[in-house]
């Protein structure tokens, strides 16, 4: 089986995350949808990597996943300051503003 | 080439778990899902000849990235439900629309790329991914550090709450007590005797007699105290039994 089935089984997990982040009105659901984006798009690298031979796709696969890691502290970090002032994480705060 | 084996497990391991993202109620649910998600992940790495890539996946994925979810959950509340109201009429169905849609496209236009397949392709092994990571990359290497460090200061930051008031000091706090009015010194503890140490019998002063005020108010209410006095005159007896002569007395 040729590895190009796991760049079908990336879009269709980042087409899952990017449903959820549409969908989701919790902040914490909507950011593990960004995760699976970001994990999809790492999959997309490694398996190209794989078909073209070279290890440069692993590479750059490595370095989103430093990237996300420091984007996952810093945006939990944000979520956490928004529960503070706002006692809620919902992404559908605004809408109360047309009261 | 991949075994068509292990590449079904995979796909089953990934997308049925993902699928909770859309349809798990509870957002711990869904961490403990998507930590599945990401192992599966990592065994899909291994099979396209990254093993190092796959050990990293668990580490940073599973061990550390949804952790800290699952810890963020835990600040906000876990049981805050989701309202399922919805404020933009049919936003529901253009956003499943627009994801199946981007879904359907990637996958046509992959399908008619034409694609080879190394037959050789370079192992991802720890040796040759840090040949690469400390030879041509070095300098991402470098920024990916500022990178981290910073992220590190950042989340410090937006979780720093300043205070409200200036620390009270424990002078201040004595200084305090007293204005107030309440004894300065500690109250004498009860049961402190060699033979009795329980906290039904208050302590005695110097001169033998009981200080009730240091036996537990609730024990008082009860009826659960005893009385110090038949302690008062009991020192001989006691020691006696500790074998002491009687002319040392």
């Amino acid at each position: 089986m040729s590895p190009v089935n796991f760049v079908y089984l990336a879009a269709v997990l980042f087409a899952i995350g990017a449903a959820t982040v549409l969908l989701r009105r919790n902040a914490i659901m909507a950011f593990m949808g960004v995760e699976l984006m970001l994990n999809a798009a790492n999959l997309t690298l490694v398996a190209f990597s794989r078909m073209v031979g070279g290890i440069e796709g692993q590479i750059m696969a490595f370095f989103v996943m430093v990237v996300a890691a420091a984007e996952v502290v810093v945006g939990l970090a944000i979520i956490i300051a928004v529960s503070r002032a706002r006692q809620s994480i919902s992404l559908d705060e605004p809408s109360e503003l047309k009261g | 080439m991949v075994s068509p084996l292990l590449f079904w497990f995979v796909a089953f391991v990934t997308v049925i778990p993902a699928l909770s993202l859309l349809f798990a109620r509870k957002p711990v649910h869904v961490a403990a899902a998507v930590v599945l998600v990401m192992v599966g992940l990592a065994v899909a790495y291994v099979a396209l000849e990254a093993p190092f890539l796959g050990a990293v996946q668990i580490i940073v994925y599973t061990g550390a990235v949804m952790m800290l979810f699952l810890f963020v959950l835990m600040l906000v509340g876990v049981d805050k439900t989701e309202s399922l109201k919805e404020t933009i009429t049919g936003q529901r169905w253009v956003a499943l629309t627009l994801a199946v849609g981007l879904g359907a496209l990637v996958i046509s236009v992959v399908s008619r790329l034409p694609l080879s397949v190394n037959e050789q392709p370079v192992v991802g092994e720890p040796a040759e991914v840090a040949s690469w990571l400390f030879g041509d990359y070095v300098l991402v290497v470098e920024v990916l550090g500022f990178v981290l460090i910073s992220a590190a200061l950042g989340a410090l930051v937006l979780t720093h709450v300043p205070r409200l008031y200036p620390k009270r000091t424990q002078a201040e706090v004595h200084a305090a007590r007293i204005a107030a009015g309440a004894n300065p010194v500690n109250q004498a503890f009860p049961g402190v005797y060699a033979r009795h140490n329980a906290l039904d019998a208050p302590a005695l002063d110097p001169e033998g007699n009981p200080i009730e005020s240091s036996v537990s108010r609730v024990l008082k209410v009860r009826g659960q105290t005893i009385d110090g006095s038949e302690f008062k005159g009991d020192t001989q007896a006691r020691r006696r039994e500790l074998g002491a002569k009687e002319d040392d007395q």
